[in-house]
């Protein structure tokens, strides 16, 4: 299996506090992978270094074997990662297509364009609404967001990254905040994210986590404690002690 | 924006529809008339930045002043030329924006406003000391301008100013129109409304903006290239942060961010200041002042911004 993303000795200090302590890891192509971990482990962190977001203070990150540590996120967003945000990260007061028109733009490199109206480029506004329908978001397509409930405003984050036709997908917390009844609508749209796009998921909701993962990464204190397969990962003593307690029922 | 189709409606005609009936029926205006013109292409350039690109400026006047002067010196030392000098004028203040743009859009709120403001205030001493060019704090006086087109010489009545700033803002809104509407226009939105997102998705938001500051300051040296040349003068007060605080005042009073507040807040400002100052010679700008404490408090989004809440509750009652 080809790696998608790896980090080699990745290392990212905040004065004295360190927050990323020689992480080594990598991301196959293809896989469904998650990062879990306590409050402070470096979890977002580590996703803020991988696209670019933080400069690590050393160590390397590999898109498909190339050395992108020093390129801007912008620039490593054009060459396939693509992430999601904790915290909803949206246009708010613009409309769900054009949320999601304006990623497509970018990558079809339409954003360039200065003179023809937004409205005529049909090919990005057939790509965005193929998008928002594949995600149910199809009705949705002309309310402003910040009238959508929470869970599809979720949603909509996972569509503007997909917009970009990511390679590597970095899901921050796509369940956060969503009430369990609708989380299941979330897993649903994971579970079917094209098996091609390589996904690394922090979530805390140990049962998405456990039903969409195939492999685990546990981070604790900024360093890596464990990995392995989602039954390794629960019924490692130590994961145990420093995470998962008794919520751990695979 | 991609929802929405940016077809030209009827109601868009009225500025310019308004335009020609004020040529008919208040010819002794027309001065005034061309100077509302310049305002409103001062204020358009800063509605393309401010309002949609987010970037908050105080010192948009370098711009205007660079184009006013760029215009001027070209006319007295070269060439009168309008139409040679406007091109000019908009290369100058274009590259002036380029090059400070660049230095300044790395920065973000209350440092990119202080850093506006010392841009006019740098270019404005500049200006003050190159006396051999610019004359100094007396301005230059009696600035040579040829018959636009070399046909239509600028007359004592302002026929030729009035009709040759309408035609040259009219040129200018149909630019920003088409730029606001284009892709580029929305990926500027974008990054007005949530720049970190923008980022996220690959967009150089940098190189945006960059690009429409230098737009924009373009079209503020063409403003300023059309006041050199309807009043023969250019001076210092050109590039006075006065009159960048005035653009952003009638920007704020007509309305931010929607391309036509640039045309009624000029208008409601100079013939408000026009009148008021006929009325009450000595207190004319408390009346200015009022006018705009009351659509600060009441009316958020300017005039516009007013009528828009007032058809809506028309509907609402309709419906």
């Amino acid at each position: 299996m080809t790696i998608a993303l790896e980090t080699r000795r990745l290392r990212k200090s905040f004065g004295a506090l360190t927050v990323a302590d020689g992480i080594d890891f990598s991301l196959e192509g293809g896989a469904r992978h998650a990062l879990i971990g306590p409050n402070g482990a470096g979890k977002t962190t580590l996703v803020n270094l991988l696209t670019g977001a933080l400069a690590p203070s050393s160590g390397q990150i590999y898109l498909e074997g190339e050395d992108v540590t020093s390129l801007a996120q912008a620039k490593r967003v054009r060459r396939g990662i693509g992430r999601t945000f904790q915290i909803n990260s949206l246009f708010r007061s613009l409309t769900v297509l054009d949320n999601v028109a304006l990623a497509v733009a970018e990558r079809t490199g339409a954003a360039r364009k200065l003179f023809r109206p937004a409205f005529s480029h049909d090919e990005v506004k057939d790509e965005a609404h193929a998008l928002l329908g594949s995600l149910g978001l199809s009705d949705d397509a002309s309310r402003a967001v910040r009238d959508l409930a929470y869970g599809k405003q979720r949603l909509v984050e996972i569509a503007i990254a997909l917009g970009m036709r990511p390679r590597v997908l970095l899901l921050d917390e796509p369940a956060a905040g969503v009430p369990s009844a609708e989380s299941h609508r979330i897993l649903e749209v994971l579970a079917a994210l094209p098996p091609e796009i390589a996904i690394l998921i922090i979530e805390h909701d140990m049962d998405l986590v456990f039903r969409f993962a195939r492999r685990i990464t546990v981070l604790a204190a900024g360093a890596i404690l464990m990995e392995g397969s989602p039954q390794e990962v629960a019924h490692d003593a130590r994961v145990r002690q420093v995470y998962l307690g008794e919520r751990a029922h695979v | 924006m991609y929802s929405a189709p940016a077809r030209l409606r009827p109601l868009e005609a009225l500025p310019w529809l308004l335009a020609i009936a004020v040529y008919f029926a208040a010819p002794s205006y027309l001065p005034l008339g061309a100077y509302v013109f310049i305002m409103i292409l001062f204020t358009l350039s800063l509605d393309l930045v401010v309002g949609y690109g987010g970037i908050v400026t105080l010192g948009h006047s370098a711009y205007f002043g660079f184009g006013a002067y760029t215009a001027g010196i070209l006319a007295v030392r070269l060439n009168g030329d309008p139409l040679l000098g406007l091109a000019a004028a908009a290369l100058a203040a274009g590259l002036l924006g380029l090059a400070t743009g660049a230095v300044i859009l790395r920065t973000r709120a209350l440092t990119l406003l202080m850093l506006t403001l010392a841009i006019t205030s740098i270019v404005l001493e500049i200006a003050s000391s190159a006396t051999a060019l610019t004359n100094g704090s007396d301005g230059l006086h009696s600035v040579p301008v040829d018959p636009v087109l070399g046909r239509f010489a600028f007359d004592l009545f302002g026929t030729t100013a009035y009709f040759y700033c309408l035609a040259v803002v009219l040129a200018c809104w149909t630019l920003v129109r088409s730029l606001v509407n284009s892709p580029f226009g929305a990926a500027l939105v974008g990054s007005r409304e949530n720049d970190a997102r923008m980022h996220a998705i690959g967009a150089p938001v940098y190189a945006r903006r960059l690009q429409a500051y230098s737009i924009s300051c373009a079209l503020a040296g063409m403003a300023g290239a059309l006041l050199t040349q309807t009043t023969q003068f250019a001076g210092l007060s050109t590039l006075g942060f006065e009159l960048s605080g005035e653009g952003l005042v009638m920007l704020v009073l007509g309305g931010v961010g929607r391309l036509y507040g640039a045309f009624v807040g000029p208008t409601v400002y100079i013939v408000a200041r026009d009148y008021l100052a006929r009325q009450t010679p000595e207190y004319w700008y408390m009346g200015i002042g009022v006018l705009l404490v009351l659509i600060v408090l009441f009316a958020r989004g300017g005039i516009l911004g007013l009528v828009d809440v007032l058809v809506n509750r028309l509907r609402a009652k309709r419906s």
